[in-house]
């Protein structure tokens, strides 16, 4: 009788107590030009950080010492020491960065200039631009392959995945997907890569040796429009077993199985959700909702959401340190 | 021995034929007519290439995914001269290009139109807003890119309705395009609830749109045309024309909002858009052509765009399967509305959102939340299919 009284107890009074690893979330505001804190263990906002014009892409860098955002509207890169959680310094970026990669050693930054067809290579220690890369037109998603080999852009208008060589910067092909491509994710393991296209309202599966489509992944949710579901961030667990894709103005994150390649799930978040970043240990899923000016956060293993947490007007990327 | 040889030369032959294939070269005509229409305004006063100016860049982006696919794009401009014969005109740009973009008034694009049955080259409409064009005088060579007039008045009253100013007074211009702009927007009262107060015509008595003085003389005439007008919410003014609409603001009698052709503008473009995107495709069009970008540009860039959106899809610039790919199911492209825009099938016109503008600022994009509809909400805007009086001969 006491045991069993005792021990659910314990163990309910033990999970209540065992700290939750807390993280800290930096979210672009793309509206407010600043950046929010989100401390992950009371799940608020501890603090707001001033940046440039137009905030959007944002990163930490490979070490987590600092905060990498694309002020477009100012045409530079600024760096947030993550320590004092201030700019500290910018970097050349060439004109209206949006979205950016780095590789794995965190060397080299390439960005999408959205207003000039191309990709600046940064180099991240000299802080100089280092070249450039002519793709198509609007370029945005950027990704780097789990190899460090090849680097994808994605070009808006163009409708294509561009590959590009690392070592030679050069094109070495390129992959026509639907209307508006946004976003691009690797699996880790390398098998596929995913292309969301906000206007066609697919994503696509490409097989990044063959570089051929494989599949597409298409959404339906009753009651709202076809057009009206504009897939965007994409994030994919490390197991390569789910992901998650924001489907912009249709308010819902879809959780895909990421064998198949089909819904098994449509989450009610905010309005307008747009990108995405797991914690570290993928226990939670943050996404920036534009119009509702708020972060929705996802229990990952109960596929539900948890939380809102009011932000900056027009939340648009959110980054983790990776340990 | 020697014979195959020869065989075997052949086929390597036949295989660097097949690799170095001759790039696919898509040849897209503009016709226009010479001159530009006057505005009242003259920082509304249009540039000679508005229009053409954006099929420019249309053909630059185009280029620039053409580089890639190995497609080639170019363009032919011909302005037609008054009392130029537009069917010849028509045929010879048709006997060089596949595709012809056409900024022409309706009848002479009836003209074109009617010259090229039987051509394979398939005409574009960026210019008119016409809406017979679209009804009883459709035709199956001619895809619409340019909005209806009843596109544009639906736009406007779903968002006067939202606004609760339902109440109109309806002024219209004394010319025929302003007659057929005051026909939309009548049947666009009635379909979403608003209701015209009184109509008034203003007589075009003819004169100069500029003067030295005109300011003092407006400030009279204005006040006293609009007095003792039945209680309303709105002057909506249909002047296409460019006669009196752009005078009305701060001026009626009573102090009330202007929409239409002047104050609210619905339209396909404004240079203040920024939403979606549009901020690169602005600042593109700045780059290349030193001015701000139109809606008249912009119809012409779309309808550029959809010819190479197609072309890109289908790896081939035959005017026919590119026609049939823009009329099928997997046709769509984004033009920097925040959605995709779509053909309808039963008389080739472009669905598309409508920009509600007051020349500074973007005050609302229509359809307007909560208007529905079982296919898409876009067609909302304009005559719907059950209305429709086009019979495509297919």
């Amino acid at each position: 009788m006491w045991r069993r009284c005792l021990l659910p107890g314990i163990a309910g009074w033990l999970a209540a107590v065992t700290p939750a690893m807390a993280f800290i979330a930096y979210v672009s505001n793309e509206k407010s030009n600043t950046v929010s804190v989100i401390d992950t263990e009371k799940w608020t906002v501890t603090n707001t950080i001033k940046v440039g014009q137009r905030p959007r892409g944002i990163e930490f860098t490979r070490n987590g010492k600092f905060v990498l955002v694309a002020v477009g509207d100012d045409d530079r890169i600024e760096v947030i020491d993550t320590a004092t959680q201030q700019v500290v310094d910018s970097l050349p970026s060439g004109p209206d960065p949006e979205l950016f990669t780095q590789d794995a050693a965190g060397k080299i930054l390439y960005v999408a200039n959205e207003n000039d067809n191309t990709v600046t290579i940064i180099d991240l220690e000299k802080r100089v631009r280092v070249g450039d890369v002519q793709v198509g037109v609007e370029p945005e998603g950027m990704a780097i392959s789990p190899d460090g080999k090849i680097l994808i852009n994605t070009s808006e208008t163009t409708n294509m995945a561009h590959f590009i060589d690392t070592a030679t910067r050069q094109i070495v092909a390129n992959v026509l997907v639907d209307a508006r491509p946004r976003f691009a994710a690797f699996k880790r393991d390398s098998s596929e890569l995913w292309v969301s296209s906000e206007i066609g309202g697919t994503v696509s599966i490409i097989d990044p040796a063959k570089r051929i489509i494989t599949g597409k992944i298409e959404f339906s949710i009753p009651g709202l429009r076809r057009e009206a579901i504009q897939p965007v961030g994409i994030g994919i667990t490390k197991d390569g077993k789910t992901a998650f894709i924001a489907l912009g103005p249709a308010n819902r994150i879809a959780i895909v199985d990421a064998n198949t390649h089909k819904v098994t799930k449509y989450l009610l978040v905010g309005q307008r959700v747009w990108h995405m970043a797991f914690t570290p240990d993928e226990k939670y899923l943050l996404v920036t909702n534009g119009v509702s000016n708020d972060v929705s956060v996802i229990d990952v293993a109960a596929q539900k959401v948890i939380k809102t947490i009011q932000v900056g007007e027009l939340p648009w990327g959110i980054t983790f340190a990776q340990p | 021995m020697i014979r195959q040889l020869v065989g075997v030369i052949g086929i390597s032959l036949l295989a660097s034929y097949a690799l170095a294939a001759d790039p696919v070269e898509v040849g897209i005509g503009y016709l226009g007519q010479a001159g530009v229409r006057s505005k009242l305004s003259l920082v509304e006063q249009p540039s000679e290439n508005d229009g053409i100016a954006g099929a420019r860049l249309a053909i630059e982006d185009n280029n620039t995914t053409g580089k890639f696919l190995n497609q080639r794009f170019y363009l032919e401009e011909v302005r037609l001269k008054d009392g130029e014969d537009i069917a010849k005109a028509a045929t010879a740009l048709a006997s060089r290009n596949g595709f012809i973009i056409a900024d022409l008034p309706a009848e002479a694009l009836l003209k074109a139109s009617d010259a090229l049955r039987g051509s394979k080259t398939v005409l574009l409409n960026a210019g008119s807003t016409d809406d017979r064009l679209r009804e009883q005088d459709c035709r199956t060579n001619v895809i619409h890119v340019a909005p209806t007039r009843s596109m544009l008045a639906d736009a406007l009253a779903q968002y006067l309705v939202w606004k609760q100013w339902k109440r109109w007074l309806l002024v219209v211009g004394s010319h025929e395009a302003d007659k057929l702009y005051a026909d939309a927007l009548r049947r666009a009262a009635a379909r979403f609830g608003a209701k015209i107060v009184q109509e008034r015509v203003f007589e075009d008595a003819g004169g100069a749109r500029r003067t030295d003085s005109g300011v003092t003389l407006i400030q009279r005439q204005m006040p006293v045309f609009t007095q003792q007008a039945p209680a309303y919410d709105v002057l909506v003014a249909a002047d296409e024309s460019e006669v009196f609409a752009s005078y009305l603001p701060y001026r009626t009698w009573d102090p009330r909002p202007i929409a239409g052709s002047a104050g609210l503008v619905p339209t396909s473009w404004d240079a203040a858009h920024d939403q979606w995107g549009a901020i690169q495709i602005q600042n593109r069009f700045i780059k290349l052509n030193s001015r701000r970008m139109t809606a008249r540009d912009m119809q012409a860039w779309t309808a550029a765009r959809m010819i190479g959106e197609a072309t890109s899809r289908i790896n081939s610039g035959d005017p026919k399967s590119v026609f049939d790919f823009l009329n099928g199911a997997d046709f769509s492209v984004a033009a920097f509305k925040g959605q995709r825009l779509t053909l309808r099938d039963w008389n080739l016109q472009l669905r598309q959102p409508i920009l509600l503008v007051d020349g500074r600022m973007v005050v609302s994009v229509s359809p307007q939340e909560g208007f529905l509809h079982q296919h898409s909400e876009l067609d909302t805007l304009g005559v719907d299919r059950p209305e429709t009086k086009c019979k495509l001969n297919r």
